[in-house]
């Protein structure tokens, strides 16, 4: 993976947010929510920044950040894109929207674009199944989604 | 008379407003902890044990003896804990109680705080409820400024803080020991107990955990007094419990009654039946822990004992109203899914055995199984339950169990008849043109993503099973019932 930020960039942010937790090991959670809400992914240059400002082995940092479902290593594209394999979208066809989404963009289910403008995810429910299949760009949801309407739907985000 | 809902935990969600503490004073607040603060902290205890309330995050330890214990030991440092992970699919009673009333939480939190010799609580809650996070943040500033936490409370010399830590993503959060862990920077992987967290919790100090709406009951019971609550609920089982109800029935949503209420006036008199009428055919209580009670089970009280009895359990609240169009094998496959997905993997019963069940119940549900698989999965489920080191382990299996025991012939008709008597198991189903019906108007053609469907306008169309993947499509558009599932 190409790194789009440098390494002193993030050591200096991670310097910074560490020292808002006083360094504590304790707040390991907390300092890898905030980075992450920096960064928008963890990968593997900050783990390191944040094992060595906490003096704990990256391999710690590593196996709490693969841990919890919450962290990802992957960066997420400028329109995240999610789209629901709950039993009633699953049903109604979704493996199919999916199938026609990887292949406008590109890419495979967990990936991001080269362009970082899309990232294509799977979840399990969003408790919309009235109206399956959903699909989800950001904040706003899309109903009754047919494999046909993805190009249309993806060409409502400009670069 | 039809079933009531009685409100404690619940009393003042939409009545006040969350963000303005003057509200949740004008409702008595922080009557209770000023009333607790000029006594002694083992009055506070015993009221607590008097009460009879029972943790409600599944468990149902008496709240009064686990704060015993906390208070018991000699340290310098203590801690009190709220359990605000809510992880159960499909339930939120704890975000209704945070979002609705904060303060009810930080005052019972205090109150503990006061009682087990603490004076640092924390409250552990899921990342993914920012209304909740963002009003507690409120609702601590406001509190601290009114002198009602932090140093001093109340002039009392009684010092009290709270903060708050956030979850990231983990089922086995919720299970105590891995809370804590969690709390302390680290994987949520569970420890085995003793020593329980009363003895040696956070930090390694003496820490008292208890779930959010155990906490929301607390200054309720202070105010009214032990015997108001015990009088309400069953012999074992006092006070209310909190329902997220859902799935098939008329009103969905949070209910609260009072224990001993039982399934039948939960899903027809508060729940108002089922949907469009049909038969009911499960409720499932206790989320990915607890199991499918069927209709043999109406008219069992909802308290501890009983849904244990009956082959499921309290758990946190979650109550999941199942008709006759849902597979009960599914419903068990649904739940190991997420199981498997939670496991923490730290003990192989529950890592490596929750993967071995479900990969039987797929092999039902895909037409595969045999009558051994059903015995194998009996085997299997003792082996975790009784061998997993936690609670998410020890309980896994029980969706497969009370399914087997409730719904047996519909195991014995995936394995020996190959056929889903709901339909739902796709593998297991075949579309079918029903002729007499069938108009040749060749909607269903159109809407066949795999080009299965064959035939002339105005002619008899036909399925081609080969090639169908069973999407339902045909089904969906046909207007004329010519489209038939087997």
């Amino acid at each position: 993976m190409t790194c789009s930020v440098n390494q002193q960039m993030i050591n200096e942010k991670i310097v910074e947010i560490c020292s808002e937790f006083k360094n504590d090991p304790d707040e390991l959670i907390a300092i890898l929510h905030k980075a992450q809400g920096h960064f928008g992914f963890l990968p593997s240059e900050v783990q390191q920044a944040v094992a060595d400002q906490l003096h704990i082995p990256v391999s710690k940092v590593f196996g709490v950040v693969t841990f919890y479902s919450y962290f990802t290593m992957e960066p997420k594209g400028k329109y995240p894109i999610s789209i629901c394999m709950g039993t009633a979208c699953y049903v109604k066809g979704a493996e199919k929207v999916l199938h026609e989404f990887e292949s406008k963009l590109k890419i495979k289910n967990g990936q991001t674009t080269t362009d970082g403008r899309f990232s294509l995810n799977t979840l399990r429910c969003i408790g919309a199944c009235g109206l399956a299949p959903v699909v989800m760009i950001g904040e706003k949801v899309y109903g009754g989604v047919k494999p046909e309407d993805a190009g249309k739907i993806i060409s409502e985000y400009p670069a | 008379m039809k079933a009531q809902q009685l409100k404690i935990a619940l009393r003042n969600c939409g009545v006040i407003d969350p963000e303005d503490i003057q509200d949740y004073i004008a409702n008595e607040g922080y009557l209770a902890l000023a009333s607790c603060l000029s006594g002694p902290r083992e009055a506070v205890i015993e009221t607590i044990k008097k009460s009879g309330l029972r943790g409600r995050g599944g468990a149902g330890f008496s709240t009064g003896t686990k704060w015993e214990f906390a208070a018991k030991p000699e340290s310098d440092k203590k801690y009190v804990v709220c359990n605000a992970d809510e992880g159960d699919p499909g339930a939120f009673m704890d975000r209704a109680v945070l979002e609705g009333d904060p303060h009810s939480v930080l005052e019972a939190m205090a109150i503990c705080g006061y009682a087990i010799g603490a004076d640092e609580g924390y409250i552990y809650i899921r990342a993914e409820y920012p209304l909740a996070i963002k009003r507690l943040h409120i609702a601590i500033a406001q509190a601290e400024e009114a002198g009602l936490l932090g140093e001093n409370v109340m002039n009392t010399g009684f010092n009290f803080k709270i903060k708050l830590k956030y979850g990231a993503g983990a089922f086995v959060c919720g299970e105590e020991t891995a809370l804590i862990k969690s709390m302390e920077g680290n994987r949520g992987e569970p420890v085995s107990k003793p020593p329980f967290p009363a003895t040696k919790g956070y930090r390694g100090k003496p820490t008292n955990v208890n779930n959010v709406e155990t906490f929301a009951n607390v200054a309720a019971i202070i105010n009214r007094g032990a015997d108001w609550f015990s009088s309400i609920g069953t012999e074992k089982s006092k006070g209310t419990k909190v329902f997220a109800l859902a799935g098939k029935v008329k009103k969905v949503g949070l209910v609260e009654v009072p224990m001993g209420t039982t399934l039948r006036e939960l899903v027809y008199d508060i729940g108002g039946g089922i949907l469009g009428d049909k038969q009911f055919q499960a409720v499932q209580t206790g989320g990915p822990s607890g199991g499918c009670l069927t209709v043999k089970h109406l008219d069992t009280p909802i308290d501890y004992e009983s849904l244990v009895a009956a082959g499921s359990m309290m758990g946190s609240g979650g109550m999941i109203v199942m008709d006759e169009d849902d597979c009960m094998v599914a419903v068990a496959q649904f739940y190991l899914d997420f199981t498997v997905e939670e496991s923490c993997g730290k003990c192989v019963p529950c890592r490596e055995g929750n993967k071995a069940l479900y990969s039987i119940l797929n092999k039902i549900t895909h037409g595969h199984g045999t009558m051994q698989d059903l015995d194998r999965l009996k085997e299997l489920s003792a082996v975790i339950k009784g061998a997993s080191l936690c609670a998410l382990g020890q309980t896994a299996p029980n969706p497969v169990l009370s399914t087997i025991n409730n719904f047996y012939d519909d195991y014995v008709q995936h394995v020996v008849d190959k056929k889903c008597r709901a339909k739902k198991c796709r593998a297991l189903i075949q579309y079918r043109v029903v002729e007499e019906n069938c108009i040749g108007c060749g909607a269903c053609k159109r809407a066949c993503p795999a080009d299965a469907i064959t035939g002339e306008i105005k002619q008899k169309h036909f399925i081609d099973q080969e090639k169908c993947i069973k999407c339902g499509a045909c089904h969906q558009k046909c207007k004329f019932s010519a489209i038939a599932i087997d």
